[in-house]
């Protein structure tokens, strides 16, 4: 047996937009254990619920994490007002769930971009993020904000969009669609990509099982696990099934991604074609009391938002439990017995948001 | 821009942001924005950079790490707070573990508020970084220039 040595791996590193610290094991070339620490980005933002009354709240879960941010605040509201047996009107249900699917839109592209850039692709890196600017335009057109939305609330929407605007959205989707074909024929048939990415970091359907793997990464090892089959908001009224591969290899988690950026705009298509009409919000009277857990489908798994009235304007507690944590365990499965230059790759590969992990 | 001799690189830094304006830090370097034009790169290694640019507020955990990177920047450096939790520590200010702003650790050039930074801002605040970071070198010029003649850069004879 050679020596073993101990090689940090962040907080600052290249590849990594975020900070997290893995201290690899190595046996030569090879990894054979990783410990992860993790607390970089930790704010501690749980607690704030006892200064901040609870509709003044979304604004800070808005806020866990700047990719996925209306997903948060969608997902606290749930929660809230099922404690609080409030009847959101339909209409509301339905521009959740399309803002909430454009979020998926621009977190795969952002990561497809951060991937590519991580394999030294940098080509694809500005290509994808091009496209991702077309769904921040129309973000920003319909909510006012590019990367923060603010236009969830308690009780419903803030802002409606009207039918000219929803038109004019379909028919843009189309040649977006279009130039996104062109970018995923790169990502799922380029030779070069491939022999990066098959059999790197393999992840067996029953390991994904066993360590709790959640969204893209549970899915790419053939655990087909979406929240969004729950029906929440307006998901259950669209028809589509989980994206699944097989191989739970890099490529598998990367092809699990780039078509599930076809099925969403898929099901805004339907959202947009039923969308119906009526009020976008519900007055709400009195305060929270008793406790509830909300969950969702993040770009990156399941998200579960806990939340505790006890009758106040003030929440006695809320936990969130984001997907990065959970695929955590896994990603340590994953590293063991990979080499070192491909550490950087299978640590993307995962999508981590350290800002969502430590809140 | 004229005034500028050489490219800048930067050195991007997540403190403990959402990742909302680290996000708009990447785009102002993709292509609707693409300050890559200029030589402005996005570096991995302190010791390349000129522009040390933070996101989010200090907490106790990466307290010494951006300590760290802030000395191994060469001089002349210039930082830059982008989004209201570096400046102030923003939205998060009451947050237990948050102890504000980055100027509290290193000394801050420019800030850039708003949450999250558009890209607009973060280039504006740069771009006025740069000028900065020209002063600075000029300064730096010059105090070498009067060590070699042998005068001590507080003015009298060593």
């Amino acid at each position: 047996m050679s020596r073993q040595i101990v090689m940090p791996f962040g907080p600052q590193h290249p590849v990594l937009p975020e900070p997290i610290h893995l201290d690899l094991v190595l046996e030569d070339e090879t990894v054979v254990d990783v410990i992860p620490s993790i607390g970089y980005v930790h704010r501690g933002l749980e607690t704030l619920v006892e200064k901040r009354q609870f509709p003044e709240y979304v604004y800070i879960a808005e806020r866990t994490c700047g990719i996925c941010s209306f997903i948060h605040g969608m997902t606290y509201c749930q929660g809230v007002e099922r404690v609080m047996g409030l009847e959101v009107p339909e209409r509301a249900h339905y521009l959740r769930t399309i803002w909430s699917e454009y979020s998926r839109l621009h977190s795969h592209l952002l990561w497809l971009g951060l991937f590519a850039d991580g394999m030294g692709f940098e080509n694809l890196f500005m290509n994808a993020w091009k496209h991702r600017e077309f769904v921040l335009d129309v973000m920003e057109e319909t909510t006012g904000g590019r990367v923060i939305q603010g236009s969830c609330k308690v009780g419903g929407v803030r802002r409606d969009i009207d039918q000219e605007t929803l038109k004019k959205m379909e028919r843009d989707l189309k040649g977006f669609e279009k130039g996104l074909k062109e970018m995923a024929n790169v990502f799922l048939n380029d030779d070069s990509i491939a022999s990066r990415l098959r059999g790197v970091g393999v992840l067996s359907r029953n390991d994904a099982y066993v360590c709790g793997a959640v969204g893209p990464t549970g899915r790419g090892s053939g655990v087909p696990i979406d929240i969004r089959m729950t029906g929440y908001a307006a998901y259950g009224e669209v028809d589509f099934s989980p994206v699944v591969e097989e191989d739970g290899d890099c490529y598998a988690r990367c092809a699990v991604r780039v078509n599930e950026l076809f099925s969403s705009i898929e099901i805004i298509r339907q959202l947009i074609d039923r969308i119906p009409g009526g009020e976008i919000e519900v007055k709400v009277k009195g305060n929270p009391d008793g406790e509830y857990f909300s969950r969702s489908e993040q770009p990156r798994g399941e998200l579960v938002h806990y939340v505790k009235g006890n009758g106040t304007k003030y929440l006695a507690r809320s936990r969130i439990r984001t997907p990065t944590l959970t695929n955590i365990p896994p990603l340590v499965k994953m590293l063991q017995g990979c080499e070192l230059a491909d550490v950087p790759v299978i640590v993307l590969s995962i999508d981590p948001c350290i800002g969502c992990m430590e809140r | 821009m004229t005034f500028l001799k050489k490219s800048p690189w930067l050195l991007h830094y997540d403190a403990s942001s959402c990742n909302g304006c680290d996000i708009e830090v990447l785009a102002c370097l993709t292509p609707l924005y693409d300050v890559e034009r200029f030589g402005i790169i996005n570096t991995g290694n302190p010791k390349h950079a000129d522009v040390f640019v933070v996101t989010g507020g200090v907490n106790e955990q990466n307290r010494e790490v951006i300590r760290n990177i802030y000395e191994q920047i060469p001089e002349p450096k210039v930082v830059v707070a982008v989004g209201i939790c570096a400046t102030s520590g923003g939205i998060f200010r009451e947050c237990y573990n948050m102890s504000g702003g980055i100027d509290q650790l290193i000394p801050v050039d420019v800030y850039v508020p708003g949450c999250a930074a558009r890209p607009e801002s973060i280039i504006d605040g740069i771009v006025k970084s740069l000028e900065i970071l020209e002063e600075k070198r000029i300064q730096m010029k010059e105090r070498a220039r009067q060590i070699k003649q042998g005068r001590s850069p507080g003015g009298g004879e060593r």
